[in-house]
């Protein structure tokens, strides 16, 4: 029951971000693609740390941990390039 | 441990759909602040769900602690690449959407322009 209930969980996740990307790939502005980026790397953080728990690997986790950093540091500098260029 | 499992997987299911919200209100909303607001809050509190549903099912993998971690860094860094986003794309020019009826920070950007 509750293997069912977490596997339908990990599908609407995956939904979540297939909408997100297409909002990333029809943006009007860099700013559009940018947040769309940001709330797929969140989702991404999300489904990471599903497939370590799934697996019971807990490396994972480290995986995901790094990922969230790697993306912080990536949208701050995505942030200063559109504020004011490289 | 078998209703933890069923408690920990509601948790998750409603931490999903607040993802698939998050993710509904940037295809939708009609303005990178409206977008950037809808996923950033909504897909925050859906994550922390799905994170913390993920952590009590499955209790006996012993990742409890790193889910925890990994959901302070999530609450700590997420508005922060939101606000310097936002910022930047004020700063940048985009237009606010046509219904809306106040821009806060352009008028202070006056005033302060004004006052030197």
């Amino acid at each position: 029951m509750a293997e069912v209930i977490i596997s339908i969980a990990g599908y609407i996740a995956l939904g979540a971000l297939a909408l997100s990307f297409i909002r990333m790939i029809i943006g009007p502005t860099t700013a559009d693609r940018a947040v769309a980026l940001d709330t797929m790397t969140i989702i991404s953080i999300s489904l990471i740390a599903f497939i370590a728990s799934r697996s019971m690997r807990i490396i994972y986790l480290d995986v995901a941990t790094v990922y969230a950093l790697i993306s912080f540091l990536g949208v701050i500098a995505v942030a200063r390039y559109i504020e004011r260029g490289i | 441990m078998n209703l933890l499992d069923i408690i920990g997987a509601n948790i998750t299911l409603i931490g999903s759909l607040f993802l698939l919200l998050g993710s509904i209100g940037i295809l939708r909303m009609p303005d990178v602040y409206n977008r950037m607001q809808a996923g950033t809050k909504a897909t925050t509190l859906g994550s922390i769900l799905f994170l913390l549903g993920l952590g009590l099912s499955y209790i006996e993998c012993g990742c409890i602690g790193r889910i925890i971690i990994l959901i302070l860094f999530i609450i700590f860094t997420n508005p922060i690449s939101s606000h310097a986003l936002a910022r930047a794309a004020h700063h940048a020019g985009v237009k606010l959407t046509e219904k809306s009826v106040r821009d806060n920070l352009r008028d202070d950007e006056q005033k302060e322009g004004a006052r030197t």
